[in-house]
């Protein structure tokens, strides 16, 4: 498993870059992993995503589609896509310490 | 060759439920990996952004070996709706969303959508006649130019 170093410390993550342990994961080591994925800074909306991802995880295992986020979030799916283009759902996942959603829609 | 995809262009040629469905859930799929997305739909494809046809997209039930039907049945009245509306409450439940949401939501993530010339040409449409989120009609020459340097899926 690779190992990769956030806020100064070491975590597991796969090859893909997703946390293998959620519980490893700080918001301090949030900015870090947005910026390696081209996001330099994360705003007010961005946080309200990242942390409804990590209350989804806790509650039902996985993380949310981006449909599903769109719908209960609170952010649009446009705005979503504005605030991580390279996927919503994927990138706040990979922020927020959780493993790849797994979801066709 | 690249190892990753950057771009897809998505033509939709048919007009029925399980001809269209594919095509979404791949273009949806595509936005969600962070891939750009350029939709274009052509002849009976139509249909589905066609303000007047948008919700009444239905299964083939004839000609359809896939359900399982003796052909006769499939063709009398109302099978096709029963079907439809069978198959939709049955994906409500996996919440795959309504194809005229689904396209909604596809437009939102920022993928391209696109109506054919020849098409609309033929069936005699405008712009007007179709769903706000159709960004232009365009000729196939401007679809090959849009679609360069991706893959291209016909569905």
């Amino acid at each position: 498993m690779p190992i990769a170093t956030y806020a100064g410390k070491a975590v597991t993550v796969n090859d893909e870059g997703f946390f293998e342990d959620p519980s490893q994961w700080t918001e301090a080591m949030a900015p870090e992993i947005a910026r390696a994925q081209s996001i330099d800074e994360l705003t007010e909306p961005h946080w309200q995503v990242i942390k409804f991802m990590r209350a989804e995880y806790a509650e039902k295992g996985t993380g949310p589609t981006v449909r599903v986020l769109g719908k209960t979030s609170g952010v649009s799916v446009k705005d979503l896509y504005q605030l991580f283009p390279k996927g919503p759902a994927k990138m706040a996942a990979k922020i927020a310490g959780i493993p790849k959603p797994r979801g066709c829609i | 060759m690249s190892d990753t995809i950057e771009k897809v262009s998505i033509i939709v040629s048919k007009g029925s439920l399980e001809g269209v469905y594919p095509a979404l859930i791949m273009a949806n799929g595509a936005r969600a990996e962070g891939i750009e997305v350029n939709l274009f739909f052509t002849f009976f494809g139509l249909d589905v952004v066609h303000r007047s046809t948008i919700d009444h997209i239905k299964v083939a039930t004839v000609g359809n070996p896939g359900l399982h039907l003796v052909t006769m049945a499939g063709g009398l009245p109302g099978v096709s709706s029963v079907m439809t509306h069978y198959l939709e409450k049955k994906m409500g439940k996996l919440d795959i969303p309504p194809i005229h949401e689904f396209v909604e939501m596809i437009a939102d993530t920022g993928a391209g959508i696109y109506a054919c010339k020849a098409s609309t040409d033929l069936f005699e449409l405008t712009k007007d006649d179709l769903i706000e989120q159709v960004m232009d009609i365009i000729t196939v020459g401007e679809f090959y130019a849009m679609a360069a340097g991706g893959e291209i899926i016909f569905t």
